[in-house]
């Protein structure tokens, strides 16, 4: 199964967030999203995916975007994981039907019963910018979303300036 | 292959000659426990391969879960303004299991340096822009945690495990010696 590729309207969701919370994809409308599905919390090596972007964290909101992981596992244990390391974004839970959303953005690993490493960089409309798929082994680490939110910034200010000319003709 | 975007300059941290065939350089963390253990292996692949290689260190720290990383690689850096990095970083490293503040200040007075110049280092965060630069510079090369080599520029995807390094390592020098 491909993951939905640029161009693509990302597909909305409602996920719990916290056990009694949830989030909407739309909500984030008007600035840059990256969403990212990973396989599962508690994987044992040091700066793994989810550390990691919390540490680049700044990074991704000078480009004003708002980070969201997704995983199948539950909302209590994404709670005791964020907790444990500190986490600073939020997790959503693809737990009911297992996988539902990973599925709809092609990034489902259906023999695993998890999700792929899949990145979507989401422009203010919720437009798929830029995606990546990493082998499931493979941290993708965090230059191609920097790259990415560096180019769709570039790409905002060239169109900005395109509407502020046209109305000055107008 | 993912390559190193931020060359070595004469700000790094370098051990060895210039000249060697072959540059490791490692984007660490002084808290995290793998680092700790790449620690001993670098050192056996430096014997290893003696005036052929020369080794780099810059700074990785997870702040959010090592909440040491950060004042132990600014206490690193505050010995490296004062010619002594490579005795801080192996005293930090080899002491690891008991990292804490007052290791810090222990381990500056053992090798010579003012503990209240470190102390004010540390509440001024001196050196932690160059820290910062180090982590940045390595997000945007690629690194994806803690240790992540590099051997002359291309990131080093095996373990850290000696046997892996030596693989790698010995793969570039045979090219280098064929270009000779």
């Amino acid at each position: 199964m491909a993951i939905l590729e640029p161009g693509t309207e990302a597909p909305d969701f409602r996920l719990n967030v916290t056990p009694d919370q949830a989030l909407s994809l739309h909500e984030l409308r008007g600035k840059p999203v990256v969403l990212f599905f990973y396989p599962a919390d508690w994987s044992p090596v040091c700066g793994e995916q989810t550390t990691l972007y919390n540490e680049i964290l700044p990074e991704f909101e000078r480009y004003r975007a708002q980070l969201v992981g997704v995983s199948v596992d539950s909302a209590w244990c994404h709670a005791a994981f964020a907790k444990q390391n500190h986490l600073r974004y939020p997790l959503a839970s693809d737990f009911e039907p297992k996988g539902s959303i990973a599925k709809k953005y092609g990034a489902y690993r259906k023999k695993d019963g998890f999700a792929e490493r899949a990145v979507f960089v989401l422009d203010s409309n919720g437009k798929i910018f830029w995606s990546y798929c990493s082998p499931v082994a493979v941290n993708p680490g965090a230059d191609g979303i920097l790259d990415a939110l560096e180019n769709l910034s570039k790409e905002q200010r060239r169109s900005d300036d395109k509407a502020e000319r046209s109305t000055f003709a107008a | 292959m993912i390559k190193l975007n931020v060359p070595l300059s004469p700000h790094d941290h370098i051990q060895g000659e210039e000249d060697a065939a072959v540059t490791l350089l490692e984007y660490g963390d002084y808290q995290c426990p793998h680092c700790g253990l790449a620690y001993y292996i670098v050192k056996a692949v430096q014997d290893h391969y003696s005036d052929q290689l020369r080794f780099a260190f810059r700074n990785f720290p997870l702040a959010q879960i090592h909440p040491l990383a950060e004042p132990a690689a600014e206490t690193a850096e505050f010995a490296g303004a004062h010619h002594r990095f490579w005795e801080m970083h192996d005293s930090l490293y080899e002491n690891q299991e008991r990292l804490s503040l007052p290791l810090l200040f222990e381990l500056a007075d053992l090798h010579g340096l003012s503990v209240s110049a470190l102390r004010r280092a540390l509440d001024t965060h001196e050196f932690l822009p160059r820290i910062r630069n180090d982590f940045l510079g390595g997000v945007r090369s690629g690194v994806n945690g803690t240790p992540t080599f590099f051997i002359n520029g291309e990131r080093h995807d095996g373990s850290y495990e000696f046997e892996d390094l030596i693989a790698d390592i010995d793969a570039h020098l045979g090219s280098a010696s064929q270009a000779a």
